[in-house]
């Protein structure tokens, strides 16, 4: 595909002697929604996460919009400029209020003039519904609204590429929704690329163009959400999903 | 349910507030230990605090001529102080331009506490201070203005405490920050170079420091070049502090968790704009508590600048006591010091309790 947004040909991974990654091949095209599952330890974590260089790679090529990443820094600062990330445990800046969580990114990274980074964020808080809480600082907020501020957050960057991993597993379950909706709204009106790393199979079927299944470090299986659930090919897959649907 | 009128009541806290004898019985005599322990203590404070008053205002004298009239008292002698003050506060400056010192002193102080305020939090403090170190320079120093000059080796008492003091948390401060970061920089020889300053100058007492920079520095140095006396021992301060510094903002940087750096790193945030918007903030927040006990101890360890004969305060109160018409007042000298010192290092430690509560926000929830 010679239009892909992120390409990964041939990726590996080592944490010590433990191979996390093997011989990963992933295109992803422009707009394209991809939900990735798998067991605990497979992997996938880490394969969003060598995205935006959080995690190195050691062998193989990951080319992201037209970018190849390597240790120079001012590619992965590039990179990560186009590529937002929503974390498991949000990771707001608990010093800062949620106004000053978003603009924080926007000043300095891209420059904004202040009056202009702040309402775009207001824009954004009212997009994820929480614009009453500007003033206030993180650690006031439940847990769904965080998560809802740092999706915010990422998207105040205005990125090509979004990353969410785990974005709804350190939830309390009420508050599961309010996020899942959040996400389905931007991957219905915004067209942007979207990897995310879940268990919410409903969430998938609604908006993955690809679902992909990784165990072990490697990818078994992907497929469009209604031929990977209805009738998944691989028994590793299978077994999986007979796990997490019953 | 209404709530009753009281507070008292179903879901209102049991009261326990009795009145203050009950109170008072269960706190000072509830068992024989904690009677014999408070009998103990009640005698210990009788032996001594009448003793001391008595000491410090009855029997004191306050304006006796001379130390036979002050002896012949039988308490504290005061009037040692009120003759001695201005040697004990502005050491060997010339005695009739000891206003200049003064006021350079408070000039110092003022802009000390105009710091602390969150008013004066903005760009143009650094003005402010520019200003101020002007002129406490030109009092100090003089040479100019029709003001005759003073060679910093007369500089005394009180406010060169304060020089030193100001100047070696001024330096100390952001060369332990860097140093902090250098430890935990992935750099090995960055690395390398931080743990050993670090654990070189921890692993030597001040008194040696200040030592070698006022007797072995000069031997290493080119001949015809050489550094002032007052600046090798603030250098000295300075380099001391720092490694302090370094090891308190470690523990926490070390606090932070890895998702803040993984948060900033995500936003493209560089390296120093990480440190300085997100990291720091935080991990200065948590080591207000330790770091403002060395700032203190730097307060008081610019005493130690005795040893190699530079009159700040205390050498200024040594010298005090050596006068031979004034012998044995001592005690007098020191408890007039230990107060001013005292009076610096409570304040110091009042306003970071203030501000460790100030920088509360958003953590309680």
């Amino acid at each position: 595909m010679a239009d892909a947004i992120i390409r990964m040909e041939n990726v590996n991974k080592w944490f010590g002697k433990f191979h996390v990654l093997r011989d990963i091949n992933l295109n992803v095209a422009a707009g394209e929604r991809i939900v990735i599952c798998g067991p605990s330890g497979s992997g996938k974590s880490t394969l969003i996460r060598c995205i935006n260089r959080l995690e190195e790679h050691q062998t193989g090529k990951i080319i992201v919009d037209g970018v190849e990443l390597t240790n120079d820094l001012k590619q992965i600062e590039t990179i990560r400029r186009d590529v937002g990330m929503v974390f498991q445990h949000f990771n707001l800046f608990p010093h800062l209020t949620v106004l000053e969580n978003l603009t924080l990114g926007p000043i300095w990274v891209l420059k904004q003039p202040r009056k202009q980074a702040e309402a775009n964020a207001m824009n954004y808080l009212e997009r994820v519904r929480i614009p009453e809480q500007a003033n206030k600082f993180p650690g006031q907020l439940s847990g769904g609204q965080q998560q809802r501020v740092a999706i915010a957050r990422s998207l105040c960057m205005s990125p090509k590429i979004m990353l969410f991993d785990e974005p709804t597993s350190a939830l309390d379950p009420e508050m599961v929704k309010e996020v899942l909706d959040v996400m389905v709204e931007l991957a219905e009106e915004s067209g942007m690329t979207m990897l995310c790393v879940t268990h919410e199979m409903g969430f998938a079927r609604k908006v993955a163009d690809q679902v992909i299944f990784m165990d072990q470090g490697e990818i078994i299986e992907s497929n469009t959400p209604d031929a990977f659930f209805d009738s998944p090919q691989n028994d590793r897959t299978r077994f999986f999903l007979s796990q997490i649907l019953s | 349910m209404a709530p009753s009128p009281s507070g008292q009541g179903i879901g209102a806290p049991p009261a326990y507030a009795q009145n203050g004898w009950t109170r008072l019985r269960a706190g000072l005599f509830s068992s024989p230990l904690n009677t014999l322990l408070t009998v103990l203590l009640a005698w210990l404070l009788l032996m001594v605090v009448p003793a001391c008053v008595e000491w410090l205002f009855i029997k004191a004298d306050f304006s006796a001529a001379n130390a036979q009239e002050c002896r012949s008292s039988g308490g504290a002698c005061w009037a040692f102080i009120a003759e001695k003050h201005r040697l004990i506060l502005f050491g060997t400056y010339p005695y009739d331009e000891q206003w200049r010192s003064m006021l350079a002193g408070v000039i110092l102080i003022a802009v000390i506490v105009c710091s602390a305020i969150r008013w004066f939090w903005r760009p143009w403090l650094i003005v402010i201070w520019a200003v101020a170190l002007t002129l406490v320079a030109v009092l100090m120093w003089g040479g100019v203005f029709g003001l005759s000059y003073v060679e910093n080796s007369r500089w005394g008492g009180l406010p060169l405490t304060l020089i030193l003091a100001t100047f070696g948390i001024a330096f100390a401060f952001p060369f332990g920050l860097l140093l902090a970061l250098g430890r935990r920089s992935r750099m090995p020889a960055v690395k390398a170079l931080c743990v050993v300053y670090i654990e070189l100058i921890r692993g030597v007492p001040l008194i040696s420091l200040l030592f070698m920079s006022s007797v072995m520095l000069p031997l290493f140095l080119p001949e015809g070049f050489s550094i002032d006396k007052l600046l090798r021992a603030q250098i000295a301060i300075v380099l001391f502090a720092a490694a302090y510094i370094a090891e308190t903002v470690r523990g926490g940087l070390q606090a932070i968790p890895k998702g803040q750096y993984e948060g900033a790193d995500s936003l493209g945030l560089r390296y120093w704009q990480q440190m300085r918007k997100i990291i720091l903030p935080q991990a200065l927040r948590i080591v207000i508590p330790p770091l403002v006990g060395i700032f203190i101890s730097l307060f008081k360890d610019t005493s130690l600048v005795v040893v190699i004969g530079i009159f700040d305060l205390t050498q200024a109160a040594k010298a005090a006591v050596a006068d031979a018409q004034w012998r044995g007042f001592s005690v007098e000298a020191y408890l007039f010091i230990a107060v001013i010192y005292f009076v610096f290092c409570f304040s110091i430690s009042r306003y970071s309790q203030a501000l460790e509560r100030r920088l509360q926000t958003g953590y309680e929830r």
